[in-house]
């Protein structure tokens, strides 16, 4: 059965929300707001009563995959479970109703929010000050290298280039393309770190800065670390930290104590605000005091016992957004931090013990390239599958949708063939674990026993394979009168 | 494997020479590796275009990838059936798929593409 | 045996002391400490972090109900205050359905077959935008109206090969500062022509825009309410071979007035939060961009499509990932990944909740009481129209007094008054911009002018 899209639900003359009547005196619109600027035709929305929306919508979430219906081992994305209080907090009229041009006096509420989660950010990431206007983890990448290229400029040095390595997420080189970085490639060793001779070569005056993930897109610390931090400094660049992966140090490591300089933290991973699928989310950047100057403006102040937004910052890289950043996501997360206080220390704890718990049920049944001591994530191959049975990663994924789970992020990170990459996160217990881990091993055995099932699953989904090719062939990107016709 | 009767650039495009101008395809080599290609954009006839730098572009599903080419000079044609239905790059890459003629201006580039033994041991290399 | 000195149950964490217990000898490890051996001694952490102690629950959220309660939210102050915000009413459904929670919790939809749910909601979004701005393609959404003006103008230095975009004064400042921002590092010079009486001279904009010029760019209704010449200023802007970048701050207005699409734009980059999505202090917002068919491969963010099964059932996928970051890298369009997806449903919700009668009948509400509400203005001493452009929903008034401090007058009585517009523009240090929603009675209204003529008298 197909699902209809809501403009076949629409019958002409239904409303579902009506307006209340302008209940002034009645002036001609053309007089108001002038004959030439009134729209010629309504907008063609759909037409339904309350109750076929809600049903449309109910239905349409009941297509959909999310942390409260099932496991999700999402690799890279912390896809942990999302405390309930928090939307309740963030849904009080006292923040979803307060407008963000409210004078400061009348926002004391808000500004300390801030102001108190500024500071425990800081003690969790070892740095000095935070900026709240990035709205997610990319967002905060181009701010952060922004602020990077400022402090450079400031002290008339005009470096170009921006190391990453080849296990870097996407977003870092194209965050680097985007301030006007040209992008070194270095690559990783056989253990998964970045190589440092590489490295060493890389580094020259031309270098503003290295963008690292830690633990790294492996799930494995940088266990050199602090000799990459004298390396990059060494030459003058400065150590950026993608905190894509701050989940697994929570209170064992701080970035600032590790000689990273600024990083960005993905609220909607580490520290369990929804993800709302694919946003809002938050990616606040923490920076040590040299960068301080740059910071986007307004920041928060307090003097005294009043809180306040100081827009007075001459060396600012300027605004990334209007107004204050994702503030009702920093709300729930302001809620989480203090859900924990010093307990968030288990939060990383379980989360690696969570993995490496998984990673030892499925170790037996693929291929590990890089045999180490995993931290919040792991990523195995799918090689062996590919070589013995002629199965691709991505058709072992959409597998085990049939088996009611979530697949895990496959092909990411690009130097593992066929990767998989699994991160159970902290929130899930030890029966789920063990419940993916079967299925995920059913499906391996599958490969052997019944390749044309795992070839062509998923088989229980509400639709089978999609067709991508002709998707962006024969673009369709919104519906169209013809199609309602032709239905 | 690869048609000797042209030449190859290590960016994988082929190069046909007709009467000092060269007609440019991609390989089925890098078709295949792209697998099924969604969409080409390709320069306006009389674009001046440089050896190794950018003239077009290609996407697949899963990749996107500039086209570079082979040799410089100017756009004299090219090929809008293939902008229209571009999965004929998948079906026949070295033959209705070409994608431009480019009027050389620097002919002894062409002493720099590989011959087809060359290309084929290039992307015997590249497979390992 | 004690595996995890000082474990602590918590209400988030499953792990029991046994279950950790065997799940380490599971893995080989002999003690929690242990799984962190990777990590050099020199840079891990020998003390508890030093945050405020745990709380439980009921204590964590009086803790928030206090420091809401220290805000002068919109049900506590009636609120005249607009500026890139603006409170409407939101119908109870919107967010019934927009919070479930299997779209509250979902990820970005990565494995389609399992996320038609989310998917479906992101096409009809785009659709209705579509339909909303006049225009043929729209994305799922970006951070917000600011952050989406600056990708725009990017997009559009890429679709043209030219360096320089041309923005009107009267665009939002917080617009404008965002836009400088995005476009410093990459060559982009940002051209400001100051608006006059309130508008943007289509006269200066012409002679400020060269060959050399991708895009001009504007917002209507603009920073002052007041709405534009569409139509004059997209001719000015392709008479040079420029795109006409249409900034929307205030989409309620396309209910009621001709949408970007109808006027010339090519790019049309605003701000989705009024679109039943809540004030937030700021956000989570959406930023809309929508354009012209032919620019559809250039459009940062996520697309997505309707394609078929292989049973042939419709179903829906995201399109044109490959200009996206974890294909192309240094080469995508944008860096943006994670958008504001949640409240672009929201919008979707609120759209088809008012249908195009709806849409209709909330903007012609909120420009009969904004009218009303200047008149009244306007008919107390020493209180006069700033600019003579027709508005939407907000205008400028000249005080006798200065803003803040009618503001502060206004605020004991309840109000929270319009913004002093003197911070934005120095020179309209008596200018005082004064939004008028749908949300606000005749009755709030009548109170609002008595408190401003008490307050300007007094």
């Amino acid at each position: 059965m197909t699902m209809p899209v809501i403009f076949e639900r629409s019958v002409p003359g239904r409303i579902a929300s009506a307006p209340p009547a302008p209940d002034v005196p009645d002036v001609p619109l053309e007089a108001i707001v002038g004959e030439e600027h009134i729209r010629s035709t309504p907008p063609a929305l759909p037409e339904v009563s309350e109750l076929d929306l809600v049903r449309h919508y109910t239905r349409l979430s009941q297509r959909n995959y999310a942390v409260d219906t099932g496991f999700y081992p999402l690799g890279s994305c912390t896809m942990k479970y999302n405390p309930k209080v928090n939307e309740d907090a963030a849904r009080l009229s006292g923040f979803a109703r307060l407008h963000p041009n409210t004078p400061a006096p009348l926002a004391q509420g808000a500004l300390e929010l801030l102001w108190r989660l500024e500071q425990m950010l800081c003690e969790i990431s070892g740095m000095d000050r935070v900026t709240f206007q990035p709205s997610a983890g990319a967002h905060g990448e181009m701010t952060a290298l922004m602020m990077i290229r400022a402090c450079l400029e400031d002290r008339g040095e005009h470096r170009t280039r921006v190391i990453v390595p080849d296990s870097a997420h996407g977003t870092n080189p194209s965050s680097a393309a985007m301030c006007g970085f040209e992008v070194v490639t270095v690559r990783s060793d056989e253990r998964g770190n970045i190589d440092h001779a590489a490295l060493r070569r890389a580094a020259d005056g031309s270098v503003a800065a290295l963008m690292l993930t830690n633990p790294n897109t492996l799930g494995l610390f940088e266990e050199g670390v602090c000799e990459v931090a004298e390396i990059v400094h060494g030459c003058g660049g400065l150590m950026y930290l993608d905190g894509a992966n701050f989940n697994a140090m929570l209170g064992i490591t701080r970035p600032g104590d590790q000689g990273f300089d600024v990083m960005h933290m993905n609220v909607h991973k580490t520290f369990g605000t929804p993800h709302g699928g694919g946003g809002p989310g938050a990616g606040p950047v923490a920076v040590k005091r040299l960068l301080e100057p740059y910071l986007p403006a307004p920041t928060v102040e307090r003097e005294g016992d009043r809180f306040l937004l100081d827009g007075d910052r001459p060396k600012s890289i300027g605004r990334v957004r209007a107004f204050n950043g994702n503030f009702g996501i920093f709300v729930r997360t302001y809620a989480y931090l203090l859900a924990y206080g010093p307990l968030l220390r288990q939060v990383s704890e379980a989360a690696v013990l969570n993995a490496n718990y998984l990673l030892a049920l499925l170790r037996p049944y693929f291929d590990l390239p890089y045999d180490r001591r995993c931290m919040h994530e792991f990523v195995l191959s799918g090689r062996r599958q590919k070589e013995q049975y002629g199965i691709r990663t991505l058709e072992m994924a959409k597998r085990l949708l049939d088996y009611g789970f979530h697949a895990p992020t496959v092909y990411f990170p690009l130097i593992v063939d066929e990767a998989i990459m699994i991160e159970p996160t902290e929130t899930e217990s030890r029966q789920t674990l063990d419940e993916f881990a079967d299925a995920l091993i059913r499906v391996a055995g599958e490969c052997a026993t019944d390749a044309e099932t795992v070839r062509n699953a998923p088989h229980r989904t509400v639709v089978t394979r999609l067709d991508e090719v002709s998707a962006a062939r024969k673009l369709n990107l919104r519906y169209t009168a013809a199609e309602r016709r032709g239905s | 494997m690869f048609p000797t009767d042209r030449r190859y650039s290590r960016d994988h495009e082929w190069a046909q020479k007709e009467n000092g101008r060269v007609r440019i395809g991609i390989t089925s080599f890098a078709a295949e590796r792209l697998s099924d290609v969604v969409f080409v954009e390709l320069p306006k006839a009389g674009a001046e275009v440089r050896a190794g730098q950018a003239f077009g572009a290609i996407e697949s599903v899963k990749a996107a990838s500039d086209l570079y080419a082979p040799v410089s000079g100017s756009v004299v044609e090219i090929n809008q059936a293939v902008v229209e239905r571009p999965e004929t790059i998948n079906q026949d890459p070295h033959g209705e798929a070409w994608m431009v003629v480019i009027a050389m201006s620097v002919p002894e580039e062409w002493n720099h593409l590989l011959d087809a033994e060359a290309y084929e041991a290039l992307v015997g290399a590249e497979q390992t | 045996m004690k595996p995890a000195p000082g474990w602590r149950p918590h209400r988030y964490l499953p792990h029991t002391g046994a279950e950790i217990e065997e799940m380490l000898r599971v893995a080989g490890v002999a003690s929690v400490g242990d799984l962190f051996s990777e990590i050099p001694s020199a840079v891990r952490l020998k003390r508890p972090l030093d945050l405020p102690p745990a709380l439980p629950e009921g204590e964590l959220f009086a803790h928030l109900v206090e420091l809401a309660e220290r805000n002068a939210h919109a049900d506590r102050l009636v609120g005249f205050l607009g500026a890139g915000a603006y409170d409407h009413e939101i119908p109870s459904v919107v967010w019934h359905l927009a919070g479930r929670a299997e779209f509250v919790t979902a990820y970005t939809p990565y494995q389609a077959e399992v996320m038609q749910g989310e998917l479906q909601a992101a096409y009809e979004y785009q659709t209705m935008l579509c339909e909303l701005t006049g225009m043929d393609v729209a994305n799922a959404s970006m951070y917000d109206g600011a952050s989406a003006l600056g990708e725009a103008a990017v997009m559009s230095r890429d679709l043209t090969g030219r360096n320089r975009v041309v923005v009107s004064s009267a665009v939002h400042p917080h617009y404008r500062e965002v836009l400088r921002t995005y476009t410093r590092h990459l060559g982009i010079d940002v051209v400001e022509v100051p608006h006059r009486d309130g508008m943007t001279p289509v006269e200066d904009i012409r002679a400020a825009t060269g060959p050399e010029v991708a895009a001009v760019i504007v917002q209507s209704p603009n920073a002052f309410g007041c709405i534009e010449h569409g139509s004059a200023l997209a001719e000015m802007a392709h008479a040079a071979g420029a795109l006409m970048v249409a900034a929307v701050a205030e989409p309620i207005s396309l209910g009621l007035l001709r949408p970007p699409g109808e006027y010339g734009a090519d790019i049309v980059a605003g701000e989705g939060q009024p679109l039943g999505n809540h004030l937030n202090y700021g956000g989570p917002y959406l930023g809309m961009l929508a354009a012209r068919q032919a620019f559809v491969r250039r459009m940062p963010g996520r697309l997505v499509g309707m394609t078929t099964d292989r049973d042939g059932r419709r179903g829906f996928v995201l399109t044109l990932q490959t200009q996206e970051q974890h294909i192309r890298r240094e080469k995508a369009t944008s860096n943006i990944c994670t958008n504001e997806a949640l409240n672009a449903l929201a919008a979707a919700v609120y759209m088809a909740a008012l249908g195009p009668d709806g849409m209709r009948r909330v903007a012609e509400a909120n420009a009969r009481r904004a009218h009303y509400a200047l008149e009244q203005l306007t008919a107390l001493p020493g209180i006069r129209r700033a600019f003579a452009a027709p508005v939407f929903n907000e205008f400028v008034v000249r005080t006798p007094l200065p803003p803040e401090q009618l503001n502060a007058r206004l605020c004991e009585k309840g109000f929270l008054g319009g913004l002093a517009l003197g911070a934005w523009y120095p020179e309209l240090p008596d200018g005082w911009l004064v939004c008028v929603t749908e949300a606000r009675t005749r009755g709030q209204i009548d109170a609002f002018v008595a408190a401003v003529k008490e307050a300007i008298v007094r």
